[in-house]
Formats: C-alpha cells, sequence, structure tokens
C-alpha cells in the first residue's frame, strides 16, 4: 500500500495537489465541455447514438479493451476502463446498451496522449458495454458484458 | 453417536465378530485406516489443504449434494457429478468408505457405520501425522473458517482464529471472514495472526486509489525450493454478502492481475506457484484455462469434494485444479517433485476425516473444550427430535432449508419464504435430537436479521431470476458459487438452460398462477442491504421457536422445481 500517498491525501494537501495541476495549466476548466455533443448523450438507444456521434458501422477491433468487473459490486458505481492500441486515436467513448441513454462518457484525446481512460458509470442492469474509438477516420469497437445483480444468497 | 471412540471400536468389534456386514464394512475400514491415511512421502514440496470448514471444531455429520447440475460445457464434467456417476469416474466401488466419503450414497446407513466426519482435534492428528513425513510441509487454509457456527459468531471469530494457529495453519485466504468487518480481518491479521499466518489475496484493493489490501502472495522455502502461494479472495464478497461489511474494499477476479502477479512471483524465482483460491471450481477451471505459469489452484467455494485434480491444459503448460469440499471433512494433500528448479511430478491426495480412524489430537480437544465451555448451555438445548434426514446442500433445496422456510412461513404467517442458497450447515440423522447448536450450524452469520415484506409477483420472479442466473449462467465468471435461493409455498419450473430473464416459469402459489401485479407476503432471511440492518429477530430464533413447538419432526417434503432439460445429467440423481 502507497501509504506516503495516503498521507499526503489525508493530511488536506490533495486539494493543493489539484490546485498545482491546474496551475501548470494540466487541468484547465471548462476542458471537459470543449466538445460536448449534445445530440449524443441525449440519444437513447445504441443506434441513435453511434449516428450522433458520426459511427456508422464501427469495426470490432481486438486493438480495443474495455476493463471492468464481471459483476459489478455497485450499480451506481461500477469502474469501466478503455484502452485502445490504434495509432492516432483522437476519441474514446463508453456506451452502455441497457442504460436509457446509451453513451455515458466520451473523451477527446490531443495528440501524442496514451489512449487509456478510468471512469466510473451508472448501470441499472445487467448490460454489454461498448468501447468506441475513433482514429483518423474511422470508428472500432469492442465489448463486454457487466452484470448488475439483486445480491445476497452467496455460498 | 454418544460413545466415545473406545467404546465405539469394542462395539463394532462386537458386531463384526457376530458377521454384521455394515459392521464388517467399518471393522474392514478400521483395519485399512493405517492404510487410508498412510500416504508415503513423495518429492521435496508438499502443501496440505483445508478449506470451508466453516467453523465445524467437532466432528459432525455431513451429506454430499444429489444435485449439482452443470450445463453447456460444464455438462458432465467435475464436479458436476453425483453418486454413481461421481464414483465411476473416479474409480470407487460402491458401498465402499469413498463412496461414503464422497458421495450421498446410501448416506444415512454409511453414516452410522463409519460415524462423524471432520474435527480439528482429529484433523489435527492427521495432518501432524502429514508433517512428520513431509518436513518443511505447508498448511493453507482456503477460507470460510471463522463463520458457520454460534461459538464462532458469539466470539467473534476468536475461537477459529485459536485453533488455526494451533492447527498450524501457514498461508489463509478469505471469504465469509470478512463479514465480520475490515476492521476485525485486519485486527485479526495484524494481532493474532503477525508472525504466523499470512493472509494473502491479490484481488482485494482498496475502492479508492485500488492499493492492495492484503499482501498478493507470499514466498516460502521449502526444502531448499521457492514456493510461491497466491491468494484469491472469493470475488464477489460485497456482492454475495452485505457490502457494507467491507465499504473501503474492492474484488473481484482480476485476471489480468493475477497473471502479473504470477509473473512477479516466478521472477522473483518462484519454482512452484500455486493459487489458493475461493472462487469456486467453475471460475477455478476457467481460470486456470487463461492465466499462464500456475502449477497449480487449491480451491474451496462450492464445496466440491473432489477426489482428483484436474488438469487444465493452457497456453503456458497445464495447471492442476483442486477443490478440498467443506465442514472440516477432507484435508487435501498434494506433493511435487521438484528437479533443478522444474516440476518433475505429483502427487495429489484428498483425505477424508474419519473421526473414528483418527484419536483426537489431546492439546487441540482441550482448546476446542475451553472455547466452548461458557456456550454449552446455548448449545445444547435440545429443541426437537428429527424422524427424517436432515442436510442442506443441494442446487435447489435441502431438507433443513424446507425446515428454515416452513418456520419462516409459519412463524411470520407469510404464504412465501426465502432461504438463502448457502452451501455450508451440517447434517442430521433419523433419530437424531435438533439441538440449538445444529439451528446455528445452518444460521450463525452476522447479519442473520428476519423480514418480512409485500413483494409484487413480477418482484418475486425478478429475484428468482438474479439468483437463477448466478448459478446457471454459462459463463462461470458471472456465477457466485451458491445454490438457488429455497423457496416455500411458491411452485415453479426451472429451465437452467434458457436465457437469463427466461429460466423461472409457471410460479403457481396454492394453485393458482403468481400474478405479476399482485402483493404477495414473503418472509426472508440474511438481507445484505444496509437498510434491513438489525430489521427483525435473528432467523434462529424463528427456527428454534418453531422446533420446540413442533418436538418430533416428520420427514419434510422437499420443495423443489419442476425442472426442465435436466433429465439425462449426470449431475443430478432424484
Amino acid at each position: 500500500m502507497n501509504n506516503q500517498r495516503r498521507k499526503v491525501l489525508k493530511t488536506g494537501t490533495g486539494a493543493a495537489v489539484l490546485g498545482a495541476l491546474a496551475a501548470a495549466g494540466l487541468i484547465t476548466p471548462g476542458m471537459a465541455l470543449a466538445d460536448w455533443n449534445k445530440a449524443a448523450f441525449e440519444a437513447k438507444s445504441m443506434a441513435d447514438t453511434l449516428k450522433a456521434l458520426g459511427a456508422v458501422q464501427p469495426a470490432d477491433s481486438k486493438d480495443v479493451q474495455v476493463t471492468g468487473p464481471d459483476i459489478a459490486e455497485n450499480g451506481a458505481v461500477v469502474p469501466v476502463g478503455v484502452t485502445s492500441a490504434i495509432a492516432g486515436t483522437t476519441m474514446l467513448a463508453i456506451l452502455i446498451d441497457k442504460n436509457p441513454n446509451a453513451l455515458a462518457a466520451s473523451f477527446t484525446l490531443p495528440a501524442g496522449t496514451e489512449a487509456n481512460v478510468q471512469t466510473r458509470v451508472k448501470m441499472g442492469q445487467t448490460s454489454n458495454v461498448y468501447a468506441l474509438v475513433k482514429a483518423g477516420d474511422k470508428f472500432y469497437m469492442a465489448t463486454k458484458e457487466i452484470k448488475v445483480t439483486l445480491g445476497g444468497c452467496g455460498g | 453417536m454418544s460413545m466415545n471412540r473406545r467404546e465405539f471400536l469394542q462395539v463394532m468389534a462386537v458386531a463384526a465378530a457376530g458377521g454384521m456386514s455394515l459392521h464388517s464394512e467399518f471393522a474392514m475400514a478400521e483395519k485399512g485406516a493405517a492404510k487410508l491415511y498412510d500416504l508415503p512421502k513423495f518429492g521435496n514440496v508438499s502443501l496440505l489443504h483445508i478449506t470451508d470448514c466453516h467453523a465445524q471444531l467437532q466432528p459432525i455429520y455431513f451429506r454430499e449434494p444429489s444435485v449439482n447440475l452443470g450445463f453447456g460445457d460444464q455438462f458432465g464434467k467435475v464436479p458436476h457429478l453425483v453418486g454413481a456417476n461421481l464414483l465411476k469416474h473416479f474409480g470407487f466401488k460402491p458401498n465402499s468408505i469413498e463412496a461414503h466419503a464422497y458421495t450421498y450414497l446410501n448416506f444415512e446407513k454409511a453414516a452410522e457405520t463409519y460415524g462423524k466426519v471432520g474435527g480439528f482435534a482429529h484433523l489435527a492428528t492427521l495432518v501432524k501425522r502429514m508433517k512428520a513425513t513431509r518436513p518443511g510441509a505447508l498448511l493453507l487454509d482456503g477460507g470460510d473458517t471463522w463463520q458457520g457456527s454460534g461459538t464462532a459468531l458469539w466470539t467473534n471469530a476468536q475461537d477459529m482464529v485459536d485453533a488455526c494457529k494451533a492447527l498450524g495453519v501457514n498461508v489463509m485466504t478469505l471469504h465469509w471472514e470478512s463479514t465480520y468487518g475490515e476492521e476485525r480481518v485486519k485486527e485479526i491479521e495484524e494481532k493474532d495472526f503477525a508472525g504466523q499466518i499470512d493472509i494473502v489475496a491479490q484481488n482485494v484493493k482498496t475502492t479508492d486509489f485500488g492499493d492492495a489490501v492484503f499482501k498478493p502472495f507470499v514466498m516460502k522455502n521449502m526444502n531448499g525450493v521457492p514456493v510461491a502461494i497466491i491468494g484469491q479472495a472469493f470475488p464477489y464478497t460485497p456482492i454475495a454478502n452485505p457490502r457494507w461489511q467491507t465499504p473501503n474494499w474492492s474484488f473481484g477476479i482480476q485476471e489480468e492481475n493475477m497473471q502479473k502477479t504470477v509473473d512477479e512471483a516466478r521472477a522473483k524465482g518462484a519454482q512452484v506457484v500455486v493459487v489458493l483460491s475461493h472462487n469456486g471450481m467453475d471460475v477455478d477451471l476457467k481460470m486456470a484455462s487463461r492465466v499462464k505459469g500456475i502449477d497449480a489452484i487449491m480451491g474451496g467455494h462450492t464445496h466440491d469434494g473432489m477426489p482428483a485434480p484436474v488438469i487444465v491444459k493452457n497456453a503456458g503448460g497445464q495447471t492442476l485444479v483442486t477443490n478440498a469440499g467443506s465442514n472440516g471433512k477432507y484435508l487435501g494433500v498434494l506433493d511435487f517433485d521438484v528437479k533443478n528448479g522444474k516440476i518433475a511430478g505429483y502427487r495429489y491426495k484428498l483425505l477424508p476425516v474419519f473421526a473414528n480412524l483418527l484419536p483426537a489430537d489431546k492439546d487441540m480437544q482441550a482448546l476446542i473444550d475451553k472455547a466452548r465451555a461458557p456456550y454449552l448451555d446455548k448449545l445444547n438445548e435440545k429443541l426437537a427430535v428429527t424422524e427424517g434426514t436432515l442436510y442442506r446442500r443441494g442446487n435447489f433445496n435441502g431438507t433443513f432449508d424446507q425446515v428454515i422456510v416452513d418456520a419462516l412461513m409459519q412463524v411470520k404467517d407469510a404464504e412465501i419464504a426465502f432461504s438463502p442458497g448457502f452451501r455450508w450447515g451440517t447434517s442430521l440423522l433419523p433419530g437424531q435430537p435438533i439441538l440449538m447448536e445444529h439451528v446455528l450450524d445452518q444460521t450463525a452469520i452476522t447479519y442473520p436479521w428476519t423480514t418480512v415484506s409485500n413483494m409484487s409477483g413480477e418482484m418475486i420472479k425478478t429475484i428468482l431470476e438474479d439468483v437463477c442466473d448466478n448459478l446457471f449462467n454459462p459463463d462461470p465468471y458471472y456465477q457466485q458459487g451458491g445454490d438457488m435461493v429455497r423457496v416455500g409455498g411458491l411452485q415453479y419450473t426451472c429451465d437452467p438452460t434458457a436465457k437469463a430473464g427466461q429460466r423461472i416459469q409457471n410460479m403457481m402459489l396454492r394453485g393458482q398462477l403468481i400474478d405479476p401485479a399482485k402483493n404477495y407476503r414473503v418472509a426472508g432471511w440474511a438481507p445484505v442491504s444496509e437498510e434491513a440492518k438489525n430489521s427483525g429477530e435473528p432467523i434462529w430464533e424463528v427456527v428454534a421457536r418453531y422446533l420446540r413447538d413442533v418436538k418430533t419432526l416428520k420427514p419434510v417434503t422437499l420443495n423443489m422445481p419442476k425442472l426442465k432439460g435436466a433429465e439425462n445429467n449426470p449431475g443430478i440423481a432424484l
């Protein structure tokens, strides 16, 4: 366990670290809003979301990976990650088939950024979770099923 | 059986002289006991394995399942074989001591013949014998050790912690241990176990930064051979058990991290890599096919007492997968012969612990007696006498669970009752008194509260479907390793091969189809949500009150679902 990191954060300097990052220009306020695609986030179905993103018929790719639990420990905060080994990846998105709005997150990557993101998504029921990746003008996809269960009754 | 061992053997000798076949079987077993437990030393690395004893310090009866279904890739494969199919697969003769040790066949008669199984004092004798012939042998505990008895619950696991130290456990991993809460587990690790027992789990991380909560693995040097023991805790602890008991720990299978941990252990010079796992056997088998570099996965959780390992081929070679049953009934012994840094051969045996064939270790028995002494009055309260066999294990129901749901319906005035598909819980023979201790053996958990709620027919279906998918999802990584929720009052049809959401069919109550829109009064216990804390009296109070009233318990009729697609399955005998 990285106790030093824990101590730093516990003693309240965590906020200062974040402040420093912002000051250094690594995190800019409003950064996340820069490329907000309203139509895509408001689309209900997978098909409509893909259309709004301009991603018609993305190809399945082994170079794209979705990571996450097989069964969610808490459907309200499911850790999901996407990595892409495809050169020139400029966008990563997470789509959840059975959510009311399929698009859960979209990341725009500046050139030279390692295509590896982690976030937490909310899931109301068992669903396929898709990673959508854009490189050049092409789209690629990978999927993983994440189960959301009522819990209890384990051996 | 109230006779002590000496009396028992005398009676047996007389009976055998009288030519009674039943007893002569035992007499033969007695003569053969030396042979049964005479396991010649092999190689230079030995691992002794116990798992899922569920806090059973004393010898008990335990009936193996007659329903342990596997479908798809798991159809007819180990561990989804019961009774005669299991005997045939492993090459045991019917009516042999092995047939009794590994199957439910002829349970009542054979249990009377061979007597009780397990008990830490008898296990201690066996462990000592194995260690005497195997210098440096490690004793591994796969978890589900601290939970399952009244005394474990009342001492906050202390009786088991002390017994495990006395038994000489070296390394352990976790499941039900976590239901005592994060703080208690860490307290035991840091104080009681310090310098003696390592808790290992590569798949338990903090929820905030993903830091390791326990050591992922330990390296042990055995007769000059570096051996890595990697821990794999039960991946679905915060789902199958209450989340609020481990709010800061995240689990999961963590296959990638397992591969990294194996690689790290190899890089540090491990010549033998063993995973001590609480995944459950189907998950272990899948993991063994995908992760490279593991020599053996010694598993538990699903309580499969499998006499021989399954050999799984993978990209790195092969991995042995074992599972050592439950309730203190077995000791697994895995010997490796390591030459020039490589494994040249192995032997495995799952030794049944027959209390009448292994004298009690005096020191261990004294420790157990001392731990139990303050609670004997409570434990020994005689609630009723059973006329039929009481057991729990089986995919859909067991007679002891039937008693629990019957008690819930009657005491709580409910039309329907649910009881969790736990796989622990001891068995009782016809004519035995049902003591408070036996009820606690089925119910002693840290969230024992009963609940009564008005539930819609639709919700009832949702619950049954959800649990059924945890049992029969074709992909083992999506299974949780428990059995189907036990149901009282409600009848249904189950098609395990159907898709999720379509397995539960034709739900009926008193001859009427369940109405999705109507509400029903449903009783249950062991709620996992934090809001349900202290919701109602503990389940053992309900069952005890019911049994005191019944006094003589007639053989119960099992409420079993009508099964589809299981007709020719080697995992069922009805």
